[in-house]
């Protein structure tokens, strides 16, 4: 850094501690205002959580004045884990089974089809691409909320677009009865392998995600692939290279530094995801759907139990850390390519 | 004593991806139409639900029964009934949308300004603490706010100030979709910042400009499309905040968000949702984000892109 090296040296060895620490000082000016209220906002409430986590905080603690709540030890933890919980149907591993399935399998199908989609809207000479890229990012600006409510809207069973589709072409075509498939709630899981149980509303709740989902993918690939250097492409050219030899040797290593942090953020964003489980499924059928977040929130905001909410938020912290950890990890050790 | 600042003209650097435009080839002709096809189909996908939303805003029998992408009679009775009275409260839309545009505004104005100081003390300055204090922001981002939302409203309950509650406003809303919001801004606008060259800040600091005026006259005009982007998605993540607009205000009507009245709306008829009412509310709730999106466009891909690449 230039303004470490201009620093003058003190005559008489080192220079002061007030001389010295001035970058920091410095640094620390600028961080301030977003330490000061990610500090009050962010950190505190991590803090006052671990010890709300060994309380039995509840409504009554709220009202001011109120005596402090009871220290129950590990109880809340305890509770959580063996699924003693006034939510119905609460089983925290299959919660945590479907919420991992979900983020995976969510990621991968955006990725694919965000770079596909890029490369499709990438190739010379097609027509209308400014047009094409402005529709396809039509999903991202719509709030998730309404997406949610709108796609819970598409799946109702009489009323739905999706079940008027299918009765408009095959029913009509066939001169099938009216199709009316209860997409959100439909009792009986498609498949069920161990602690993982899909029923009809995750695979709703994956189209509905998919439509969310791809076009943001498809916007960090179209950046990543106009920052290729077009001479990589015309040197392969020359060595006889077709497309598809193009793609596998220049394009598609050049995509991954840009896809590989974003698909990790994505998976953490997919595994966070509130609104489709919270306002589509309700998290039915059976707390089938339901996620981490969608719990948490349940605990807190229906039935108010504080403590065991913050033990619960402490899982969540220790889950998504592993995953960090982990992705990170997978990330470095596959991370070839330094573009 | 006035030293004047040198400053670089920014068109000369362009640390912006630039797109470059297909130059010369054409396809043949086969292939042309074969890709326009795919690329109708999966417009096609992305449009179906829209259509259909705005399809429903204009039937005017208001019932769950859209048969057609245009309804018969189509008009637009359901857009008055909602900007009269959306919910069962006796708040109008306009009431609604204000308080979402001030949580918005707060909360874009707030990310930027907090998170470009800080992006630009990651990026450029060299301290003690420099990579805890990035991993403990970047921590943050795994955490979603709805895993403190507990502890965050009891402590923010216990601030107040007369009649005034920071855990029952918007403004506590609005620092606590900040403080998410920071994060993925500082991490973000520091990746683009790394991409715009030194020289040019060394260049201002030897004609005698200070580090926060290097910072103000070379530095910002420079991420103009980061800042843009980071404004963007604050404004998007207030205008459409749920969780926290809920715990925090919903007790108090007339602080409402469009997003809490759209979920009482849904709620408030038990199965039987008007959806004409529904579909209007959604389409004047989507339409302002849908058009500053598409007016901000070409910020948006550069600036999420290249920070993105080197993040």
């Amino acid at each position: 850094m230039t303004a470490a090296a201009a620093e003058p040296a003190g005559p008489v060895g080192r220079p002061s501690w007030w001389r010295r620490t001035v970058n920091t000082r410095t640094a620390y000016l600028f961080l301030l205002p977003a330490l000061l209220v990610m500090a009050i906002i962010t950190f505190y409430p991590l803090v006052f959580q671990v010890w709300m986590a060994f309380t039995d905080f509840q409504l009554k603690n709220l009202r001011p004045g109120s005596p402090g709540p009871a220290i129950v030890g590990f109880k809340n933890f305890l509770r959580i884990l063996d699924n003693n919980i006034v939510i119905p149907n609460f089983d925290f591993v299959r919660i945590l089974v479907f919420n991992l399935f979900w983020a995976f399998t969510n990621v991968i199908i955006h990725v694919v089809i965000g770079v596909a989609v890029a490369l499709v809207l990438n190739v010379e000479g097609l027509w209308g691409k400014r047009i094409w890229r402005a529709v396809y990012i039509l999903p991202i600006a719509i709030p998730p909320i309404i997406v949610a409510t709108v796609w819970r809207n598409m799946f109702d069973p009489q009323y739905g677009a999706v079940n008027q589709l299918i009765n408009g072409t095959i029913g009509v075509l066939f001169k099938l009865p009216p199709f009316q498939l209860d997409w959100l709630n439909q009792p009986n899981p498609i498949l069920t392998a161990g602690p993982l149980i899909l029923p009809l509303a995750y695979f709703a709740l994956l189209a509905a995600n998919i439509w969310l989902g791809w076009p943001l993918n498809s916007v960090v690939a179209t950046g990543a692939l106009q920052s290729i250097p077009k001479d990589l492409y015309e040197a392969a050219e020359m060595d006889g290279a077709g497309y598809w030899d193009r793609l596998k040797t220049v394009t598609l290593p050049f995509l991954r530094p840009a896809m590989l942090p974003f698909a990790i953020y994505g998976f953490v964003l997919t595994f966070n995801l509130f609104t489709l489980s919270y306002f589509m499924s309700g998290g039915g059928p059976f707390g089938q759907t339901e996620l981490l977040v969608t719990t948490a929130y349940r605990l807190v905001q229906e039935q108010h139990l504080y403590g065991v909410a913050a033990a619960f938020a402490i899982f969540q912290f220790f889950i998504l850390l592993v995953i960090t950890l982990v992705t990170n990890r997978l990330a470095r050790a596959t991370a070839s390519f330094d573009a | 004593m006035t030293t004047p600042v040198a400053v670089a003209t920014p068109a000369k650097v362009r640390p912006v991806a630039q797109a470059r435009t297909g130059s010369g080839r054409s396809l043949k002709l086969g292939n042309q139409l074969l890709l326009q096809l795919l690329c109708l189909a999966i417009g096609s996908t992305v449009l179906f639900p829209i259509v259909w939303i705005v399809g429903m805003s204009l039937d005017p029998r208001n019932i769950a029964r859209p048969d057609s992408l245009i309804p018969p009679g189509a008009n637009f009775a359901a857009y008055g009934r909602v900007l009269e009275r959306p919910t069962l409260n006796p708040v109008s839309f306009f009431q609604l949308a204000l308080n979402s545009l001030t949580l918005a505004v707060i909360i874009s104005i707030l990310s930027v300004g907090l998170g470009v100081l800080a992006a630009y003390a990651f990026s450029r300055m060299k301290f003690r603490g420099r990579e805890f204090m990035m991993l403990l922001i970047l921590a943050v981002l795994m955490l979603p706010a709805v895993a403190t939302v507990g502890p965050l409203y009891i402590s923010m309950n216990r601030i107040a100030v007369g009649g005034f509650r920071l855990g029952g406003s918007l403004l506590g809303v609005a620092l606590a979709v900040t403080s998410t919001q920071l994060p993925f801004a500082v991490w973000n606008m520091k990746g683009y910042l790394d991409t715009i060259p030194k020289e040019l800040e060394e260049a201002a600091t030897v004609d005698g400009a200070s580090r926060f005026q290097t910072f103000y006259k070379v530095v910002l005009p420079l991420a103009t499309p980061v800042l843009a982007v980071t404004a963007l998605f604050g404004f998007i993540a207030g205008w459409t905040e749920f969780i926290l607009a809920q715990v925090f205000v919903v007790g108090d009507p007339t602080q409402w968000t469009l997003a809490i009245a759209l979920n009482a709306l849904v709620g408030q008829y038990a199965g039987s949702t008007p959806w004409s009412t529904f579909a209007a509310f959604a389409v004047l709730f989507a339409l302002p984000v849908m058009i500053v999106y598409l007016l901000l466009q070409k910020w948006i891909v550069s600036g999420l892109t290249v920070g993105g690449i080197k993040g």
